[in-house]
């Protein structure tokens, strides 16, 4: 009996002495170095934006931003491994429209659930889709795209970078919204897919901005529309969706900072205030221009609004998606 | 021309500048060390040390990072040939002839021959790209999937070719590298297949885990069983001189050209080109020899030919980077990485638009291959006293440097168990005679095959004969009008490489069955009795 009191006191001492230690953590936090897991390869769109906003973050928190880049499984080996660590504010992740929403509609078995298992820190950034051809593809605007692929719906070609890569996801939404169910051919990256639409051997795809300024510019293929409701001043020339003909389809990639489950919210609050101090920051803004990122508005960079959108973008892409074996 | 000259004259005015001239340095330099670490590949290095440049201006950051690519491939090719371990698939060739060399200690004149090799290829693929770099670019985008599959049918033939010993294990162990790599998600749907529910193994087995595995701790066994340690330590006694003789550098000279030219050809298609090269060049090095069963015991002109090869292709994949804006593979993805965090966005425009940023980097990979010769010639006496370390001290050395090396590639322990499981296959295999080099290859192969054999399919909708009939298509349709005259040559050559490729398979085939010229098929294949 004794044995059973003295361990729950115990307990309780101790219980008290972490919560203390809670409390004490947030005030001094951070005290030391921060994770960043990045789920993509060092290089790739989400792993620019995690090094040019973590720097700036480091220097509010005072305390260096490390960025892991644990890659594989179209990210969800990275989030699989945020989602299982430590939650005292020490290991964060930039996931993406992919490891934390379209994830939850191709991988039923997936390891966790972008909306129970992370707590929101803060949108980053959003990054135009662009709908693409090669260039002497026959339709002239995506008007006659829309009426040409619907005609053609046999013997057209979709380039995709590998199922549940971002031109997979957001196209698989354009087919939706159309109403067709092309081939989808698929590459292994973004890169191999551009070479085969610049090579004329495949018909369309559907890719990030970024990715697509140089081509376009170039004339090598052509930009049909960008998915976004205002227009881009990296390619002023590309009309809007609604624009064009084709208001349902909007959609954009995008990035965001999310902490394990159980990160104390003081904590969030903490990382949530140095992310959106670094979307202020000149040079960041210029960068994201520069690379045709958008930046969200003060009111989208709360935790709420993250977790708001994580919902909305679950319930979208589990309507249009179908799982993967 | 003058054009051309102009042009070579501003990089090098950029590259010589004394901060790129020591950036390209300092990148070769880390590069070769980090390298040279068993299992750790020219993607981990690039990868790992892409940060550092972050802080550097642009031109600075992409001159760096081409020498620390260089630097690892030089690296890589200097742990394969000392103990026997590639860090990727070019250098599993060099390992073939270049250990061998190392156990009959002349590591020296291997080690020399390859750098010297590179540096000659380096030097050839540098003005190639000035000169041809647009035109050449017209290939690339001429191969599409059905081309890269027959290119990949040939790619395995060569790949038995790799085997000193029986031809029928060489090709089950081919077979058996294809099982393995259809380990992972399937391409089109994203299905897993036989993974086994195991999450690491979703995007497959790493070729860094496999070849550390099958070639470092098979080997490491091996040479703990019983009676082994001792022939190890026989070979720290037999080293005899460090640089190669007048009768070595006769003997590569025809294999370095031969293998700067198949190098320089194949590196520019991109994805899966560059990595045929270094086995194209020993497979035609092995069939036009007098003395073919030399090669797997130590012959110079197999290390020569694939190092050259690795080299050229190593530069000319740089092509469609600059000329297109598009990366040929993961190396040059983590390139773009780089221009895109310095606020470059790359595409075909970079070339006219950032003129010294491209030609500064062109003149820095001449630079960057004097440097590599500059630092790894004297380099090689150290290398080779390494050998001399006792075995007792070598061997858990290799084994903690190699658990780092895979660790690191994707920060994944379940890779560091599997390369022991593979370790344990390995040795095996070498117990039962099973060389593991055609299996590599059997694994690098397999998944740029399928998937292009995949895509070639899907974009046919099922015709098979999209591999033959687009050769003779443009014909074919303008007969009824009669304006066949009117074809260039482009039109029926861009049909034709596919059938071509597999016309040259075919006939290889050929020649390894026709019973008349059997007699010559067993001197390239020996049956071990």
């Amino acid at each position: 009996m004794t044995i059973l009191k003295n361990f729950a006191a115990a307990v309780l001492v101790g219980g008290a002495a972490l919560a203390g230690a809670t409390v004490a953590q947030a005030q001094d936090y951070p005290t030391r170095q921060i994770t960043m897991i990045v789920p993509f390869a060092a290089g790739g769109p989400t792993d620019v934006v995690a090094r040019l906003v973590g720097e700036q973050m480091s220097k509010t928190l005072g305390q260096p931003i490390i960025i892991e880049n644990v890659v594989g499984a179209g990210g969800t080996t990275g989030a699989t491994r945020a989602a299982r660590a430590a939650n005292d504010g020490y290991t964060i992740i930039m996931g993406h429209m992919g490891t934390h929403a379209a994830s939850q509609a191709l991988y039923p078995k997936l390891a966790y659930d972008p909306r129970s298992d992370f707590e929101p820190i803060a949108l980053i950034n959003g990054a135009a889709i662009v709908v693409l051809a090669k260039k002497d593809f026959p339709p002239k605007n995506l008007k006659e795209f829309v009426e040409y692929v619907k005609k053609n719906e046999s013997s057209v070609n979709q380039a995709h970078a590998g199922v549940g890569a971002v031109s997979y996801i957001t196209c698989g939404l354009l087919n939706g919204v159309i109403g067709i169910n092309p081939v989808g051919v698929p590459f292994q990256g973004t890169g191999p897919a551009m070479n085969a639409l610049v090579g004329g051997q495949v018909d369309y795809m559907c890719d990030q901005i970024t990715n697509v300024v140089g081509q376009v510019k170039a004339g090598t293929i052509k930009a049909y529309a960008i998915a976004t409701p205002e227009r881009n001043a990296s390619l002023p020339d590309v009309p809007t969706t609604t624009e064009a003909g084709l208001p349902g389809y909007q959609t954009t990639a995008w990035n965001a900072l999310f902490a394990p489950k159980g990160t104390p919210p003081a904590l969030v609050a903490k990382l949530n205030a140095a992310a959106a101090k670094a979307l202020d920051d000149e040079k960041v803004i210029a960068r994201m221009k520069d690379l045709g990122n958008d930046i969200p508005k003060p009111e989208m960079r709360t935790p709420a609004a993250l977790g708001n959108l994580v919902k909305d973008e679950v319930d979208k892409w589990k309507k249009f998606l179908k799982p993967v074996g | 021309m003058q054009e051309i000259l102009s042009n070579l004259a501003l990089g090098f005015s950029v590259a010589a500048s004394p901060v790129n001239l020591g950036l390209c340095l300092v990148g070769a330099l880390v590069g070769t060390l980090v390298g040279v670490l068993p299992g750790i590949g020219t993607i981990a290095t690039v990868a790992m040390l892409l940060p550092i440049t972050f802080g550097l201006p642009p031109v600075g950051a992409l001159i760096m990072l081409a020498g620390i690519y260089y630097g690892a491939q030089y690296g890589g090719s200097t742990t394969s040939i000392l103990v026997n371990i590639p860090g990727e698939a070019g250098s599993v060739v060099t390992a073939l002839d270049g250990h061998a060399m190392a156990k009959k200690g002349r590591a020296g004149p291997a080690l020399a021959i390859a750098a010297i090799g590179s540096f000659f290829a380096g030097c050839v693929a540098t003005v190639l790209i000035a000169l041809l770099g647009a035109p050449l670019t017209k290939l690339a985008l001429a191969f599409g999937p059905a081309e890269y599959f027959s290119l990949m049918v040939l790619g395995l033939i060569f790949a038995v070719v790799l085997a000193k010993g029986s031809v029928l294990k060489a090709i089950a162990m081919i077979v058996l590298g294809l099982l393995l790599s259809m380990v992972g998600s399937d391409i089109e749907t994203g299905a897993s297949r036989m993974a086994f529910n195991i999450p690491e193994l979703a995007d497959g087995l790493g070729f860094a885990t496999v070849a550390m595995g099958l070639f470092g701790f098979a080997e490491i066994i091996r040479n703990l069983d019983a009676g082994s340690a001792t022939n190890r330590d026989l070979v720290q006694d037999k080293v005899t001189g460090l640089m190669p003789t007048a009768k070595d550098l006769k003997e590569s000279a025809p294999a370095i050209v031969r293998g700067t030219a198949l190098g320089s050809i194949l590196g520019i298609l991109p994805g899966g080109g560059a990595v045929i090269a270094s086995f194209a060049a020993y497979t035609l090095e092995k069939k036009i020899s007098k003395n073919p069963r030399s090669f797997g015991h130590g012959n110079i002109r197999g290390v020569a030919g694939p190092e050259s090869a690795n080299n050229a292709a190593a530069q000319t994949s740089f092509i469609p980077l600059l000329t297109l804006g598009i990366p040929p593979n993961a190396v040059m993805a983590l390139m773009v990485g780089a221009m895109t965090i310095h606020g470059i966005i790359p595409g075909p425009q970079v070339m006219q638009k950032q003129p010294e940023l491209v030609w500064g980097m062109i003149a820095s990979m001449w630079l960057g291959n004097l440097m590599l010769l500059i630092i790894n010639l004297p380099l090689v006496g150290i290398w080779v006293r390494l050998l001399r370390v006792p075995y007792r001290l070598m061997f858990p050395s290799i084994v903690v440097f190699c658990a780092i090396g895979i660790y690191s590639v994707n920060n994944a322990p379940t890779d560091v168990v599997l390369a022991g499981i593979f370790g344990l296959l390995g040795y095996w295999l070498i117990k039962h005679d099973f060389e593991p080099a055609p299996l590599l290859l059997g694994m690098v192969l397999g998944p740029l095959m399928e998937e292009n054999l995949r895509r070639a399919m899907l974009i046919a909708r099922g015709d098979a004969s999209v591999y033959f009939w687009r050769c003779v298509q443009p014909a074919g349709q303008r007969l009824p009008s009669g304006d066949i005259a009117a074809l260039t040559f482009g039109d029926y050559a861009k049909g034709c490489i596919s059938p071509m490729l597999l016309l040259l398979s075919f006939v290889l085939i050929v020649i390894a069955i026709l019973p008349s010229i059997r007699s010559k098929r067993d001197e390239v294949f020996v049956e071990e009795s």
